[in-house]
């Protein structure tokens, strides 16, 4: 499996238009300030969001014609910046601030905080009814973090204390295949799409991916770059395993129902039972040691878990509503190949 | 913590956690009654404690659906 390479997608304002035409001339020329960006609704912005999406990818991916050192550029990070703070304000809108007695037991806050899950059942919508192309699409919208799993959380590992880091290891080693690359968890993300008929090259999906969709990776990778959000990162991850293992059943059997075989259900049920290992490590030992060793951040562990929530609850009303209305909840709709 | 490995460390640590599974670590092999292996595919595994997975003798999770409650130290005895 060759490097990491996109293409820009298309521009969707004068937000990305003006950050893609910058990228395709040479690095370190000057990327003018966007000032403010003007959103009524930053989190389902398609400009902000997709030129965020691009400033965030020049960390995970190389993208052709575009020089890779403007990465570092400090016109690129200045205008980053100025999409990263609307839309950071917006996701605290929807967190409610942790209370004082959670912060006593983060393991046990977390526990409470996903079992109040507030978004709709999309997981056993699936599982029942879904038709085909209606998995597909599901598969497409993951598509953006699962090709690329666990890389956003691992940002965090250098910047955290002994007893966290050994335990985000743990977890992250067994994502990462536990020392096989044919096991990563990207990779076999990778098996179920070829499997389905999809496309499973890097980035293959961006130009049909909403902002809303966009939007959670963004939200994450913004917690896993900045180390001043290191107990955000850790509380969406230990949150993110925390509600992995069900929903994971529930998507395979979507495609046994469908009648897909067991290598291309072969993603979905080795989360049942690696994330039924993870989510306890992830609770107690990495976000409840981060706690215990930096009591500040202890109240950001549980905002990154709520964000996760609310932001997900988003995504997933988008798909069920589109659904609903007999639309695509892509921008534009996916053609599978026969497998 | 049972998720450091050294000279002088048992071979096996198992860990309730609470209200969750049992997680196993170390030099381990799981058997049914007849002594034949049940595969294992990871380094760290979890063995159900709720008694509710669907995949016994390990957890699937559904200890969070069943409301099951334990504490990770051992609990008082007699109960009450």
């Amino acid at each position: 499996m060759a490097g990491r390479l996109i293409e820009l997608p298309a521009p969707r304002g004068p937000l990305s238009e003006q950050l893609f035409e910058a990228l395709e001339g040479p690095a370190h020329a000057r990327l003018a300030s966007p000032g403010v960006p003007d959103s009524a609704d930053p989190i389902a912005d398609e400009d902000l969001q997709l030129a965020l999406y691009v400033a965030y990818e020049l960390h995970y991916t190389s993208i052709r014609g575009v020089d890779e050192r403007w990465e570092w550029s400090p016109s690129l990070l200045s205008f980053r910046g100025a999409l990263e703070r609307p839309f950071e304000e917006a996701v605290a809108e929807m967190v409610p601030p942790a209370e004082a007695a959670e912060l006593e037991s983060v393991g046990a806050a977390l526990q409470t905080i996903v079992a109040e899950d507030p978004g709709p059942p999309l997981s056993r919508y699936i599982e029942t009814q879904g038709t085909r192309g209606q998995v597909l699409e599901h598969v497409v919208h993951r598509s953006a973090y699962q090709l690329k799993e666990a890389d956003p959380h691992s940002w965090a590992i250098p910047r955290l204390s002994p007893r966290p880091k050994a335990a985000m290891l743990e977890v992250q080693f067994d994502e990462y295949g536990g020392g096989n690359a044919e096991r990563m968890h990207s990779v076999l993300f990778a098996k179920t799409m070829e499997g389905l008929g999809l496309d499973p090259e890097y980035g293959a999906y961006l130009d049909r991916l909403p902002a809303v969709t966009l939007a959670s990776v963004n939200m994450l990778t913004g917690f896993g770059l900045h180390r001043r959000r290191r107990g955000a990162a850790l509380g969406h991850l230990a949150a993110f395993e925390m509600t992995s293992s069900i929903p994971n059943r529930r998507y395979g059997n979507a495609l046994r129902r469908l009648g897909y075989s067991a290598e291309v259900t072969h993603f979905y049920d080795e989360h049942v039972e690696a994330d039924a290992v993870h989510e306890n490590i992830a609770a107690w030992d990495m976000a409840g040691g981060l706690a215990a060793d930096e009591p500040e951040v202890a109240a950001d562990i549980l905002f990154g878990a709520r964000a996760l929530l609310q932001v997900e609850a988003r995504w997933a009303s988008h798909l069920m509503a589109a659904w609903e209305e007999g639309e695509t909840s892509l921008r534009a709709p996916v053609v599978p190949v026969p497998a | 913590m049972a998720t450091n490995q050294s000279a002088g460390d048992p071979a096996v640590t198992i860990t309730p956690y609470p209200d969750g599974p049992y997680l196993v670590r170390g030099d381990f092999v799981v058997t049914d009654q007849e002594g034949n292996e049940l595969p294992t595919e990871r380094r760290t595994i979890a063995l159900c404690r709720c008694g509710k997975s669907r995949m016994r003798p390990f957890c699937d999770g559904t200890h969070k659906l069943v409301g099951f409650k334990a504490p990770s130290s051992q609990e008082p005895w007699p109960g009450d």
